[in-house]
């Protein structure tokens, strides 16, 4: 490991903006995630949270400020390039292959690190990523379900399925974005529990509407507000803080 | 919409059935259909005909079926295959398996050059930018008359006998020419079945099934979306250079609109993302040209019904609905 590697701040962003024609969707918004922890942002409809997701996945390029992963500079780095550093993301939307098979998913995602251009060697004879696939599968519970057809499985099992994939690239930095959108209770509880249980390995930003939700497994949190940083800290902090309290007062905890 | 996933096998499934088995041996089935063909079809210059236009749609739908990118201007790749291939002779004199390089390589110029400038457009726009290109294509060999014969075409391409290991093949025997054509077409029978079991051809899937997904994932999308559209104009100037040597003229018509939209009907006619959909689609659609003009000049008519009935009740082609009925 290099030493920005082994530095505590795996990510930040210094004073981001993100316009969109006339439209301040973020507004220089300077922040360091720690490494190795739970980070959540969250913050009401239209605080700009899925806008800041995609400037820290790449997705969008901020139009001032910059990114930094692991002391590198990612503001202006083309999106595929992004897997290969060691960030993987997941959806708000629900993105999978969907006429692949689930094990087919998780070893395509898994082949963009060996082999992206080889156009005559046998795919089947590429080392290790049937059996790699196999351990994702069982690592995020989906391990009866390889054979089926991505598009068949429930929503919550296609969740768990995009969260195989995003791991495929090993990452060091998961960001997900919205995880228990639309899930039931009993769905949530298990994405929550996984999450909880990939925390301890790598780090994990998580994007949440919920605020209930997250509070309870986050180590930090952010909270944006009409594209503002509003507050960080501690669940314990931001709970306390006068100016969230406000904010989230006025449409009431979901 | 395209159900018959053309995945080989990759999990570690251990019971074959015999759909499985004989998508797993399709080259060898391919080939064998293309040996015993010409004695199924009324005469051989037809059967030489489809063997050409097939191949022409099986390097199109690599594009359109299994990658999902709709050119319209693959005319283009086939032409310029069939011109190169003739100036190589006609002007230079070059052997006919020289002549089939050049226009191999030419097309893989082209379709770079073309691939190029409208690869980062999508769905109708890509349609109208490779359609436009196509067209500076046609009008740039239309306009060289001293080397491609203007609006008479190219003529002159004479290759009577085919030598190959020091054996003589007389090449105006229908029957030899058939299997000289027929060989260059399961050797592109074997290339495509390569370049779809590739890792490559996971990665054309992935583009295929969702680009953001894929791009999350690590592939550069704009990238494979070249290598796709530069391989597939391979098969279309191979295809364009077995035409100039099968009919020994290039006339100004192969590099017209109405060529790229051949591809498009044969494809969707035999099944789009299907490995033999393709050469279906042009058997039907040079059979039905051929037997119907027989009786009535407004055989277009007739080609035309079909294609609309085959689009509106067999979406997924002529091929593909069987391919689906017989899967057990």
């Amino acid at each position: 490991m290099t030493a920005s590697a082994a530095s505590p701040i795996i990510l930040r962003t210094t004073g981001v903006s993100k316009m969109f024609g006339n439209f301040v969707a973020l507004n220089n918004i300077s922040a360091e995630f720690e490494r190795g922890v739970i980070t959540s942002i969250i913050g009401p409809n239209g605080a700009g949270k899925s806008t800041y997701f995609n400037v820290l996945s790449g997705a969008f390029r901020p139009t001032t400020g910059k990114v930094e992963f692991e002391g590198r500079d990612v503001s202006n780095l083309s999106q595929h390039r992004f897997a290969h550093l060691g960030i993987a993301k997941s959806f708000q939307i629900t993105n999978i292959f969907p006429h692949l098979t689930v094990h087919e998913n998780v070893r395509v995602a898994l082949q963009a690190l060996v082999s992206r251009y080889d156009i005559w060697r046998a795919r089947s004879t590429l080392p290790g990523l049937t059996e790699r696939a196999d351990e994702l599968l069982a690592l995020v519970g989906l391990k009866d379900r390889r054979a089926r057809r991505a598009r068949d499985l429930a929503h919550g099992e296609q969740r768990a399925l995009e969260i195989g994939m995003a791991l495929a690239a090993d990452p060091r930095l998961l960001l997900l974005d919205e995880p228990t959108a639309g899930m039931s209770p009993e769905e949530t509880r298990i994405m929550m529990d996984l999450i909880v249980r990939l925390a301890g390995e790598r780090t994990v930003i998580l994007v949440e509407h919920k605020m209930k939700l997250v509070m309870g497994i986050s180590h930090r949190v952010l909270v944006l507000h009409h594209g503002e940083l509003l507050a960080q800290g501690t669940p314990a902090e931001v709970r306390q803080n006068e100016q969230v309290k406000r904010v989230y007062l006025g449409q009431r905890e979901h | 919409m395209i159900d018959i996933a053309p995945t080989i096998a990759t999990s570690s499934s251990k019971s074959y059935g015999w759909f499985d088995l004989a998508m797993r041996h399709r080259v060898l089935l391919a080939s064998i259909f293309v040996l015993i063909f010409p004695f199924v079809m009324p005469f051989t210059a037809l059967a030489v005909n489809i063997l050409i236009y097939g191949l022409y749609a099986l390097g199109f739908n690599l594009l359109f079926g299994y990658l999902g990118l709709l050119s319209f201007g693959h005319a283009a790749l086939f032409g310029t295959g069939a011109y190169l291939c003739g100036i190589a002779i006609v002007h230079f004199g070059l052997p006919w398996y020289a002549a089939i390089a050049v226009g191999v390589l030419s097309a893989l110029v082209m379709a770079t050059l073309i691939g190029s400038l409208a690869i980062r457009t999508r769905g109708i726009y890509f349609a109208m930018v490779t359609m436009a290109l196509a067209q500076c294509v046609y009008y740039l060999f239309y306009q060289a008359v001293d080397w491609t014969g203007g609006e008479n075409g190219l003529r002159g391409i004479n290759v009577r006998t085919i030598n190959l290991f020091g054996l003589q093949f007389d090449f105006i025997n229908p029957l030899v020419r058939y299997y000289v054509v027929a060989s260059f077409v399961i050797l592109a029978f074997f290339v495509l079945s390569r370049i779809l079991a590739s890792p490559f051809g996971a990665v054309i899937e992935a583009v295929r099934e969702n680009e953001a997904r894929a791009r999350a994932s690590g592939y550069n999308v704009i990238a494979t979306r070249l290598i796709t559209f530069v391989l597939s104009g391979g098969f279309c100037g191979l295809a364009g250079a077995l035409s100039a040597l099968h009919l020994s003229i290039v006339p100004i018509e192969s590099l017209h609109y109405e060529t790229s939209g051949t591809a498009v009907m044969m494809t969707l006619l035999g099944g789009m993302g299907t490995f033999f959909g393709p050469f279906v689609g042009a058997a039907v659609f040079l059979l039905l040209e051929n037997l119907v003009s027989l009786w009535t000049v407004h055989w277009q008519l007739i080609v035309g019904a079909v294609f609309v009935v085959c689009v509106l009740f067999f979406p997924e082609g002529i091929w593909g609905t069987i391919l689906k009925r017989i899967k057990p």
